[in-house]
């Protein structure tokens, strides 16, 4: 699908954990309709570059613009009232799926679904049952809508998860290493999801290890290393032809494992 | 169905798992028959000693005298496990709050109250609070007691409670846009409170016989009707062991309410 304008725009974002310089100022932007990859060994700091995008992790320096709205990082006063309703409203236009699923386990599948557009946004019960069953439909989980998450193997959840994210209709959606979690037999149905999703023209950044998944359905690789953003462009350059001994290095490492 | 002793060789899969599983059931019955009337010997062993000079004439009289005493005893109890249940929640937020004068008050409430003994306190609501003019009905004085102290206690099961359920959780409810208020209310409460049943079904069979207690403020619960029937004619052994039967049985009857609300909750669980 033809890319839109850039919707999503993260600007030197930096973020210590202490003395840890875990990121060293990486800027992002994400057009519409755009699936951006990152990858990179663990500890390059792309799970944290993802959180720091909804500010499940504040950054210590940089600015986050999704939508029509932005938050600066403040960590000085990361607990005001105000700083804290922007980056709510920051994160209603962002969907967020975890490695763990992190669905609420004492809510059903469709409870799961609907509790954030009917206590966040304030959608109709009736309405917001109507998308969630949409998009249930879409992850093939419709049969499973009254189940408890306890009653589901591991590919469920997570498709179950994107039901979730997809029912607030955000305007990005964030995938933290979707199928890290699963049994390798599982892995299949999440990722056929997220590629029809991918070609539909969501707008999605997924941190993931799935080069197989990377090559069909993602129109930017980006690779971190040590913090920064090394090297970036279509997958078949950044797969096949890496212009960055760094970025070399990891794909001989990971193609040997 | 012939079976060569000591093998199997020739006895179909079938019928080998069936004699397991009838071995199994004669075995959990006969284990169940032997719990049963071990419970029989000893309780009746224990009736006989303790009755062998029993006035049953006297209980004839005033056995539902002392009984109707249960219901304030089950009244205390359940009024004052709400109160201490809403003091628990308070509390366990004060102390989980980055706020320090949340966190101090609800630190000193704990340690107060933990620190004192529940007698004293009895005392100081009842009599402590009238000498300062405020003179409260001496049930409700007894509730506050109980439900004061047994407050300070739950507050720390409440804490570890709401600490028990995982940071994903929190997480996922904020990814969503989720105001803090909300998270607590709609996600982290209602997993908190499943870790913490069994803890707090514990502290109310613990209260049930605490509320004995407060006789020493002349509640006319249980035990203060069982005394006070006793000592007409001299018959105190005879009252306090009713009662203690009485505070048995509803600790039987409370523990399998408990139990089944357990159950009944953990259906949804993972």
């Amino acid at each position: 699908m033809e890319l839109g304008d850039v919707i999503v725009s993260a600007t030197g974002i930096e973020k210590y954990f202490g003395d840890n310089h875990v990121l060293r100022g990486v800027t992002l932007e994400v057009r519409q309709h755009e699936t951006v990859m990152l990858i990179g060994r663990s500890g390059s700091g792309k799970t944290t570059m993802l959180r720091c995008m909804n500010f499940l992790e504040e950054p210590t320096v940089g600015s986050v613009r999704i939508g029509d709205i932005t938050v600066d990082a403040d960590p000085l006063h990361a607990r005001s009232r105000a700083h804290r309703e922007r980056i709510r409203r920051l994160r209603v236009r962002a969907g967020m799926v975890f490695q763990d699923f992190n669905l609420f386990p004492h809510m059903t599948v469709l409870q799961n679904c609907i509790e954030g557009p009917t206590r966040v946004k304030g959608v109709p019960r009736d309405e917001a049952i109507a998308i969630a069953d949409r998009y249930l439909e879409k992850v093939q989980m419709i049969d499973k809508r009254d189940e408890y998450p306890s009653r589901l193997s591991g590919g469920q959840k997570q498709r179950a998860a994107i039901a979730r994210a997809l029912s607030m209709d955000p305007q990005v959606l964030m995938f933290d290493e979707p199928t890290s979690a699963l049994d390798p037999e599982l892995v299949g149905e999440v990722l056929s999801v997220m590629k029809e999703l991918a070609h539909e023209g969501s707008t999605m950044i997924v941190v993931s290890h799935e080069m197989q998944f990377c090559r069909e359905a993602a129109d930017r690789v980006v690779f971190m290393e040590d913090g920064v953003v090394v090297e970036q462009g279509p997958p078949e350059q950044v797969l096949d032809a890496p212009q960055q001994e760094a970025t070399r290095q990891f794909l001989r490492r990971f193609l040997d494992a | 169905m012939a079976v060569v002793e000591g093998s199997t060789a020739n006895v179909p899969t079938a019928a080998i798992v069936e004699a397991i599983a009838a071995a199994q059931r004669r075995r959990k019955l006969s284990y169940q028959l032997i719990f049963a009337a071990t419970w029989v010997v000893l309780i009746g062993a224990i009736v006989l000693a303790l009755t062998t000079r029993f006035d049953w004439a006297f209980l004839g009289k005033w056995w539902q005298f002392i009984l109707a005493g249960a219901e304030v005893t089950v009244e205390l109890t359940v009024c004052s496990i709400i109160l201490a249940c809403v003091l628990a929640v308070l509390g366990a937020l004060g102390r989980l709050s980055p706020n320090p004068v949340a966190n101090g008050i609800a630190s000193l409430y704990v340690s107060l109250i933990r620190g004192t003994p529940l007698l004293v306190q009895i005392f100081v609501w009842a009599f402590g609070l009238a000498e300062l003019g405020l003179v409260l009905p001496l049930f409700w004085a007894g509730v506050i007691a109980l439900g004061v102290n047994y407050g300070a206690y739950m507050t720390e099961i409440f804490r570890a409670g709401i600490q028990a359920v995982p940071r994903g959780q929190r997480e996922a409810a904020e990814a969503l846009g989720m105001p803090e208020r909300l998270i607590m209310r709609r996600i982290v409460m209602p997993q908190a409170i499943r870790i913490v049943i069994p803890a707090i079904g514990n502290d109310f069979i613990a209260m049930i016989k605490d509320t004995s207690l407060v006789i020493v403020i002349g509640i006319q619960e249980l035990l203060f009707r069982a005394q006070s029937a006793g000592r007409q004619t001299i018959n105190i052994m005879e009252a306090t062991l009713f009662a203690a039967v009485v505070y048995w049985i509803l600790t039987l009857f409370f523990s399998y309410l408990e139990q089944h609300l357990e159950r009944r909750m953990a259906r949804s669980d993972r």
